[in-house]
């Protein structure tokens, strides 16, 4: 069965949290997005609510737990674990992030930096080929908020994303606040970050929030936390590229300190507004 | 800067930030690196705080924190599935010098664990009970019964079940110093726990050995109520299927 497709309409995050609001507004969105780790168990509630929206709406399966940067091999067991949900399933968009999480067995639950090298863009398309293979499905890598730098980088983030698309022909998830976090933490400019992206390979939109924290020199430290409302600069830059790469699935991530449903609809109304005049 | 050291400088804090990692400019990148051991120890201690709420609500909020950080350094997740982690949290707490003195917290532990456990075990549909109800009772105490796959037993020589009321009903009574045993079951999608009477936990032992359903009335006991046990595994949706054709 061909899946339904993601439409380029605003959608949100289904979280614990999330899910419960979702059931009292259930016409709010036309495509939903879950966490695939959250979703391997045996069965139970969780499973059977997913069963049930999968047969009204599309769906985007978004990975937190691949570990594609890891130094050693996937996980061939969450791979397999992973493969039975997208088979099931059959969402529009699977998605994993540019980062590592696992280190020889340990899983440290977060999203951690990768050095911008050939050496790292070799072993990310290894790895990004091995799961597409797996999967049966082209997937989308995510770029990272980034808290810091390598020395001995050797290219640019959008370089690096460039380059394993092109080895593993995977598309790209491209999270606008990610892209405004690690700019002002990594002093870049975050228009020319956005006007080098290769929007053409973009599957997907992510909008969130962030915090501000400082670093030891005094310096804006903005940390992504998806426990707030999206900033207006990210709000631009967003508007940016939609008029430059047309609509696009966007989705509010918002998954910490969920506000009321008001809150949480006006960010999609939002997203809505910027979509609607390219639609 | 391998992702070893990276690995090791985010769960011991005691180690200096790993070479190799800079600011925008250039410069060492010092605390920006205490992002990053945030995100894990803050993620891994709320996992464990959606594991544990009743030990967190009976430990206060900032000793579970403290403790969890102490846990999550010395049990760091060894599965990417966060509805799992904590398996080891029972035999922690009985063993956490400052907690020696309230041994029963490693039962009630197991009792939630055992809870999310049974959340998201698998769904099979229980024989239903009219289907049950007319088999002979002779043939039913020869059978040996499958049970759920979301039943747990918890015993305890400590008042496990009423502890763990006290702590999620604010109507339920105060704990009585006695052991008690608790049976989880999962009739639809909630799993809930029952006390079982004095006999009940060797009865469901028993079936969960695989004895006849005659056999482990032998091990629960005269007194045992094996109707009403019945009636409370049927009511709870946990027997599945029975070992002979007798349906």
């Amino acid at each position: 069965m061909h899946p339904k497709a993601c439409p380029p309409s605003p959608a949100l995050a289904i979280s614990r949290n999330i899910s419960r609001i979702f059931w009292k507004y259930p016409g709010a969105v036309r495509w939903l997005e879950v966490h695939a780790e959250n979703y391997m168990s045996d069965g139970g509630r969780p499973l059977a609510q997913l069963r049930h929206l999968a047969e009204r709406f599309a769906f985007s399966v978004h990975g937190v737990g691949l570990s594609i940067g890891g130094e050693g091999p996937l996980d061939e067991d969450h791979l397999a674990r992973l493969k039975h949900l997208s088979d099931w399933l059959n969402p529009a968009s699977f998605s994993e992030h540019l980062a590592w999480s696992s280190h020889e067995g340990v899983f440290l639950n977060d999203l951690l930096p990768l050095p911008y090298t050939d050496a790292t863009v070799a072993r990310v398309a290894d790895h990004v080929n091995h799961v597409q293979e797996v999967l049966g499905r082209r997937m989308l890598l995510e770029n990272p908020s980034s808290y810091l730098a390598f020395t001995g980088a050797e290219m640019t983030e959008v370089d690096f994303l460039r380059e394993v698309a092109r080895r593993t022909g995977c598309g790209l998830l491209l999270d606008v606040n990610n892209v405004f976090v690690s700019a002002t933490n990594l002093n870049f400019n975050a228009v020319d970050y956005l006007a080098d992206f290769p929007v053409e390979l973009v599957g997907e939109v992510h909008l969130g929030g962030h915090f501000v924290d400082a670093d030891d020199h005094g310096a804006p430290l903005l940390v992504d936390s998806h426990g707030a409302a999206v900033v207006d600069p990210v709000w631009q830059l967003y508007a940016g590229l939609i008029g430059r790469a047309g609509p696009l699935p966007t989705l509010i991530e918002w998954d910490n300190d969920v506000p009321d449903w008001p809150v949480l609809a006006a960010e999609a109304t939002r997203a809505q507004q910027i979509l609607d005049p390219v639609a | 800067m391998k992702q070893a050291s990276f690995t090791a400088a985010l769960l011991n804090t005691d180690l200096a930030v790993p070479d190799g990692l800079v600011d925008g400019l250039g410069r060492p990148a010092g605390r920006r690196f205490a992002v990053y051991r945030n995100n894990v120890a803050g993620s891994l201690t709320e996992a464990l705080e959606q594991g544990f709420p009743v030990i967190a609500k009976l430990l206060g909020e900032e000793f579970f924190k403290a403790m969890a950080g102490v846990f999550l350094r010395a049990q760091p997740p060894r599965s990417r599935i966060m509805m799992t982690y904590g398996t080891d949290m029972p035999a922690f707490l009985a063993s956490f010098p400052p907690l020696t003195h309230l041994p029963y917290l490693a039962d009630v532990a197991r009792l939630e664990q055992a809870l999310r456990e049974a959340y998201h075990a698998a769904d099979v549909a229980p024989i239903a009970p009219e289907v049950l109800g007319a088999v002979q009772p002779d043939r039913l105490l020869a059978a040996k019964v499958r049970l759920a796959p979301a039943l747990r037993l918890i015993v305890s020589p400590y008042p496990v079940l009423s502890i763990w009321r006290a702590n999620t009903d604010e109507a339920a009574p105060k704990p009585q110093m006695q052991a008690e045993a608790a049976l989880i079951l999962r009739p639809d999608y909630d799993p809930a726990p029952h006390l079982l009477p004095p006999g009940g936990a060797e009865f469901v032992a028993a079936l969960q050995e695989g004895a006849t359903v005659a056999a482990a009335f032998d091990q629960a006991g005269e007194i045992f109520d094996i109707g009403a046990m019945l009636g409370l595994l049927i009511g709870g949706g946990a027997i599945t299927g029975l070992d002979e054709d007798i349906l």
